[in-house]
């Protein structure tokens, strides 16, 4: 796809290399999965750590200092070659927040090539906060005062499509069911078993109306992408590079009026109207506008499925149908492979589990491969715009939208 | 020796019975209202108001969703790991006069199976857990239709 307008393709930088450490709960450390997706990545990209200007990593904040300043960390394991170093947190939108400090870097003219990586090391069961009493920090009070977790507001969510929109519990298990298929087709996923409605239905309920199996787990896992300019993919003989155009990191606009984790209210409507669209449209508004194109110029989607009911929800705000009609979409099967706009054919955090500072990098990884046309039995058919989705908690919007 | 109770959170709620209200604030330039309370700066970005003074939010509101917690929360979430786990149901109550949302525990006793989407309900106390020394008081929303 030709990039359109003005400054359009100088505003583009290409992905040279895109790697992975598989998902999983290896019980290893962060700093080990991290090494070996950098790694991956740039031998894809054909390059020698030492040709890398720059490097972002994106925070593993449960990892101590190592994880605080994880860019430092896969430098120094890489082997200290005098890099320009960042590291960046946005919880689950760490990774694109990571992006996107490499594609500033690069277009501004500071450096020509930026490696970025994230990796976990996720500990069993339910996230929790820092420790510490920190009354004055809302994620430590969701807690505290509620034991609000994060499948409580998933439930919340999901309940409320329920009520507004007639989706039921099935048609929840089917996103599983989708997901789980396509999970079994990577063999970066933690989970590469088909699961049916019925396996679904069977697993316990953990926050009503969502059990076991529609809500993600918490993985092991690292993810790194090699960005480059394009005049520095053109140099290296990559003629034709995934590129990535859009990457949008905007927060949501007051009145907040959908409940967000880690908060115990919204925002009050009551001396300002709160904008048409809700914070999840407006990022990826935000994606296309940036890119100039809409959600019908799209091949594929990866959206944050953190539950079920939530892939469903990013369909809507993604505008791949009209609110209320993502059910109707994925019963169509217009949202698997072989469908007119695949969504998470990478098997999604469904089949992934999350890994918070990989996960946006991982999602973009998906997008690189399937728009070379490398993803093996899982490629999207002529795959040439994809849009990654995901919301870090505190506001943070992340969308990633790459070309071909 | 009688134990004290002591709110989970300081300046959050207050009173008792049909007297007790969750505690927000007002921005006095734009009438912006903020739960959990803002006391040095009022978030709405077209106002530089600084003066926000304490309000009390409505009693009742309407349910905009509700789950419930199957499994016991972690840490800083307090529970008794001797006794069996109780779940209990979580209610996101819309309120007209404040337009928000706010969070909140069921009364024990109240499950999902009481709940739906619209149904009103209304704000009382209730203990979150108690120990030797206190008792944790703490907000709970409960259906209009129930008595306790």
């Amino acid at each position: 796809m030709a990039a359109d307008g003005g400054d359009g393709m100088t505003r583009e930088v290409a992905v040279l290399g895109a790697g992975m450490h598989p998902w999983g709960k290896w019980g290893r450390g962060f700093v080990e999965y991290g090494l070996a997706a950098a790694r991956a990545a740039l031998v894809d990209a054909g390059l020698d750590w030492r040709e890398v200007g720059s490097i972002v990593g994106a925070d593993t904040v449960r990892g101590g200092y190592p994880g605080y300043v994880a860019g430092a960390t896969f430098a120094k394991a890489l082997g200290w070659q005098g890099a320009r170093v960042t590291s960046v947190y946005a919880a689950c939108a760490s990774g694109a927040q990571a992006i996107d400090t490499a594609r500033v870097q690069i277009l501004s003219g500071l450096t020509d090539v930026v490696l970025v990586v994230g990796a976990d090391a996720a500990p069993k069961g339910f996230f929790r906060p820092a420790g510490g009493d920190r009354p004055d920090d809302p994620d430590w009070l969701r807690f505290r005062a509620l034991g609000a977790t994060n499948p409580t507001y998933f439930g919340l969510y999901a309940r409320r499509r329920m009520a507004l929109h007639g989706d039921s519990t099935e048609d929840f298990a089917q996103v599983k069911v989708k997901n789980a298929a396509l999970g079994a087709l990577n063999p970066y996923a933690r989970y590469r078993k088909r699961v049916s409605a019925e396996e679904v239905a069977a697993s316990a309920v953990v926050a009503d109306p969502l059990r076991l199996l529609d809500i993600c787990a918490t993985s092991d896992g690292g993810a790194a992408l090699v960005l480059s300019s394009m005049e520095f993919a053109r140099g290296r003989g990559v003629a034709e590079p995934v590129r990535i155009r859009a990457v949008s990191t905007v927060t949501p606009r007051y009145p907040n009026t959908v409940l967000d984790l880690p908060d115990i209210a919204t925002d009050s409507a009551v001396a300002v109207e709160p904008a048409s669209e809700t914070f999840r449209v407006s990022v990826a508004r935000s994606a296309y506008e940036e890119a100039g194109i809409g959600p019908g110029d799209l091949s594929l989607a990866e959206v944050y499925d953190l539950s079920t009911a939530l892939e469903l929800q990013w369909y809507e705000d993604l505008g791949l149908c009209g609110e209320g009609e993502g059910v109707k979409l994925l019963r169509e099967g217009a949202t698997t492979l072989g469908g007119r706009i695949p969504v998470n054919s990478s098997g999604g955090l469904a089949s992934f589990g999350e890994a918070v500072p990989a996960q946006a990098i991982a999602q973009v990884c998906e997008l690189t491969w399937q728009l070379r046309g490398a993803a093996g039995d899982r490629q999207v058919e002529g795959a040439r715009v994809g849009i990654t989705a995901n919301q870090g908690l505190f506001g943070h919007g992340s969308a990633v939208v790459a070309v071909r | 020796m009688p134990r004290t109770p002591t709110p989970v959170v300081a300046g959050w709620f207050t009173g008792d019975g049909n007297d007790f209200r969750l505690l927000g604030t007002r921005c006095r330039a734009c009438s912006s209202v903020f739960f959990p309370r803002e006391d040095t700066h009022c978030r709405n970005p077209g106002c530089l108001g600084g003066h926000l003074e304490e309000v009390p939010l409505s009693r009742r509101g309407r349910v905009w969703s509700y789950t419930d917690a199957r499994y016991r929360p972690p840490s800083p979430y307090v529970t008794d790991p001797e006794l069996p786990w109780e779940p209990y149901a979580l209610i996101a109550v819309e309120l007209e006069a404040e337009r928000m949302v706010v969070l909140g525990q069921a009364v024990p006793g109240v499950t999902v199976a009481d709940l739906a989407v619209g149904m009103e309900v209304e704000v009382v106390p209730g203990v979150l857990h108690e120990d030797a020394e206190t008792i944790w008081t703490t907000w709970q929303w409960r259906p209009t239709g129930v008595t306790a």
